[in-house]
């Protein structure tokens, strides 16, 4: 039985506290990243650790094919088999510079939305079905509804909510769970320094969340939980309410 | 990595947080000051190195766990440098105990990781909670220093990354200058990124434990000075408000390792296990009338009298960390925080001197928890480390009044005068004329450091307020 999983955005925090917890557990990991200095340093640390086997390989969300890349990378010597997929790669652009930068809008949704789905499809025939396996997503409550301070963010998450939505629905009978991990503020180099925060998780409370998620079998996890009362209150204000919001 | 990428500046290009601070109000462990610092938390080495050119800062200073008690991590106004994220093990051969890791790796998860192989630090202070990086700009000791010495002794070489972005590789053999400046060197010769450290083997984690108590100074000093080389670890509890006849008494704690066939049979199966203690806390600060001197009396005689065995098996979590077992402890202290003093007086003074402070401390009313006395081997080499041949005490005085200031300046004048000196790491009183005095070697620090950080990128609250820095 394979127990091996991969965790893109493997070096960033949010990345290294499921490395560990996934760690914990006893899974071996394949981690996915941009810099092949900083996955060796936590592949090492995870191995001195742990005591698990861990493997690293390149991966960035905006280079051309980068899911055929890295599919290409893991299938070259050996037959792989995936226990499950974690994504944490992502990226919370400006978004008053987003407003004029062509480049950074589609560079946001392409690293949110379009990478994620293109690695899902391509990784999906490598889980082990039969047993239980899994995708497990961070994306955000930012998605939940588009607010002023983070539109085009706030909307790559929500689009890839979506098509985990459907995609859960497709792949349920074949008993692939797909978990939706809906983050609220969370401590990492994305929101460090960042006015206007309250209750930051560390990134552990969060992977925490996630896996028992994957455990239970949830679709959608919001962590800390109590986001997901915030997010349903605020996803019932009428439009013509919200529209003069700017929250 | 090869091929295109969809937006080539997008690659390769610094995260965002490297010039993104966040304001804090920042303390050293005995919550003394407490100042407003501009907080940079960078996640590789590659963004200290950023951060060291852009950010907006005017000079930046390393912390890791804060565990230093006055202002030695601390930069009012100025740049602070989060380690905490910089945790990573990069390399451990069992072989040899060679191990080497990232600065702010703490004592704390290298015994969890290692004390199951049988490795435990060669040298470790009283807190398990300390970073790599924190002991390096420290140079701590333990309660072998007679024996083993700071813990330089066991650090083979590190990286520092210098106010003009360079990083340096730093061993005896290799910039052997910038090496004794930083160990030592509070952080102040630049941001030590990783270190190459050398573990000791352990038989088990337990010592044979002796506790003794004697009478007088003269007792206590007799036995520290001229038994101790007979234990590995020793280090006596003061009762630093004793006075006549009493003063100096103390309890001596002393060990040596123990082998597994000196443990309990039930303990032989897993000589490295360490019982798990109950978590307590002090959940918040206590109000500071409640350190009044008749209650420190009262502790400090409990504590001496309170019975217990000269000869037992203690697990080393609670001989080398009895407070760590209490999280949060400074809260004793108060809202104010509390003032560490750690002097050392060379061996020929220390009789005299410890006599005239301690009573100096006795009379004042300046109530002290317990003091901890110490005999210290031979200096390190380190151009600031505090310890050199003699005897060592620790006191610590909870800040009630401001007046406290002006009795440590009378301190620091004793010390002085018997040839000793204070220690940074624990500092937060020391005057610029009584730190020249006590560090004469400051001068060769200040030449390393002009070498290396030119335009002072690197400086602390410490550093200007002993007139270090600018």
């Amino acid at each position: 039985m394979e127990k091996r999983v991969l965790v893109t955005g493997a070096t960033s925090a949010m990345g290294r506290a499921f490395v560990k917890e996934l760690a914990i557990k006893g899974h071996s990991l394949i981690l996915a990243g941009r810099s092949e200095a900083e996955l060796e340093s936590v592949a090492t640390d995870t191995r001195i650790r742990f005591g698990v086997q861990v493997e690293v390989c390149l991966y960035d969300a905006l280079a051309m094919d980068a899911a055929a890349r890295l599919e290409e990378d893991l299938t070259r010597n050996s037959k792989l088999a995936l226990h499950g997929v974690v994504f944490c790669h992502g990226f919370m652009p400006d978004e008053v510079s987003a407003e004029t930068d062509t480049e950074l809008r589609e560079a946001t949704i392409r690293v949110n939305y379009i990478s994620t789905v293109n690695l899902i499809e391509v990784f999906k025939p490598y889980l082990s079905v039969g047993e239980y396996c899994f995708f497990c997503t961070l994306t955000s409550v930012a998605g939940d509804r588009g607010r002023p301070s983070n539109a085009l963010y706030g909307s790559s998450k929500g689009a890839l909510s979506l098509y985990l939505s459907g995609f859960r629905s497709r792949v349920f009978e074949q008993g692939i769970r797909v978990v939706n991990v809906k983050p609220g503020f969370v401590d990492t180099r994305m929101t460090w320094g960042l006015p206007g925060l309250f209750a930051v998780a560390r990134p552990e409370t969060v992977a925490v969340h996630a896996l028992q998620g994957v455990s239970r079998n949830h679709g959608v996890v919001y962590s800390p939980k109590f986001w997901r009362l915030i997010m349903l209150l605020i996803r019932v204000i009428p439009d013509i309410v919200f529209r003069r919001l700017k929250i | 990595m090869r091929g295109d990428y969809a937006f080539e500046r997008f690659h390769g290009e610094p995260p965002l947080s490297v010039i993104r601070s966040r304001s804090l109000d920042l303390s050293g462990w005995g919550r003394f000051p407490v100042e407003k610092c501009d907080a940079y938390r960078p996640e590789s080495v590659e963004e200290i190195r950023e951060l060291i050119r852009v950010a907006p800062s005017e000079s930046l200073i390393s912390r890791g766990m804060g565990r230093s008690y006055g202002d030695a991590s601390l930069n009012s106004g100025r740049g602070v440098i989060l380690h905490e994220r910089l945790n990573r093990i990069l390399s451990f051969d069992p072989e040899t105990g060679l191990l080497h890791c990232e600065a702010s790796v703490t004592l704390a998860e290298i015994i969890d990781v290692f004390l199951p192989q049988g490795f435990f630090p060669a040298v470790t202070p009283g807190s398990k909670n300390i970073s790599l990086g924190g002991a390096i700009a420290a140079d701590v000791h333990g309660k072998n220093h007679h024996r083993d010495g700071t813990i330089s002794g066991q650090v083979l070489g590190f990286h520092v990354l210098t106010g003009e972005g360079e990083l340096v590789s730093c061993s005896r053999s290799e910039n052997s200058r910038l090496f004794w400046a930083t160990l030592g060197g509070m952080g102040l010769t630049g941001a030590v990124v990783d270190v190459r450290l050398k573990l000791r083997r352990v038989d088990s984690s337990y010592l044979k434990t002796q506790t003794i108590r004697t009478t007088d100074l003269q007792e206590t000093l007799d036995e520290i000075i001229l038994r101790d080389r007979d234990y590995d670890y020793s280090v006596a509890w003061i009762d630093c408000l004793a006075r006549k006849k009493s003063l100096g008494r103390a309890l001596l704690l002393r060990a040596n390792p123990a082998s597994p066939s000196e443990l309990p049979s039930f303990e032989r199966e897993s000589p490295y296990s360490i019982r798990r203690k109950l978590p307590l806390t002090v959940p918040f600060s206590m109000p500071s009338f409640f350190l009044n001197s008749g209650n420190m009396k009262a502790f400090n005689s409990c504590f001496y009298w309170w019975p217990r065995r000269t000869e037992a098996l203690r697990d080393f979590e609670s001989y080398f960390y009895p407070l760590d077992a209490i999280s949060n402890w400074n809260r004793v202290y108060g809202q104010k925080g509390v003032l560490q003093y750690q002097l050392v007086l060379p061996l020929e003074s220390s009789s005299q001197g410890l006599r005239e402070i301690l009573e100096r401390v006795a009379e004042s009313g300046w109530a002290s928890f317990l003091g901890v006395l110490k005999s210290t081997g031979p200096e390190s080499g380190g151009l600031l480390s505090f310890p050199f041949e003699g005897t060592s005490l620790a006191l610590d005085f909870p800040n009630r009044h401001d007046s406290i200031f002006a009795f440590l300046r009378e301190l620091d004048r004793l010390v002085i005068h018997y040839g000793g000196r204070t220690y940074l790491a624990k500092d937060s009183s020391l005057t610029p004329s009584a730190f020249r005095t006590m560090y004469p070697a400051y001068e060769d620090f200040l030449e390393v450091k002009a070498e290396v950080d030119p335009n002072g990128r690197f400086s602390s609250s410490l550093s200007r307020r002993i007139g270090l820095t600018e």
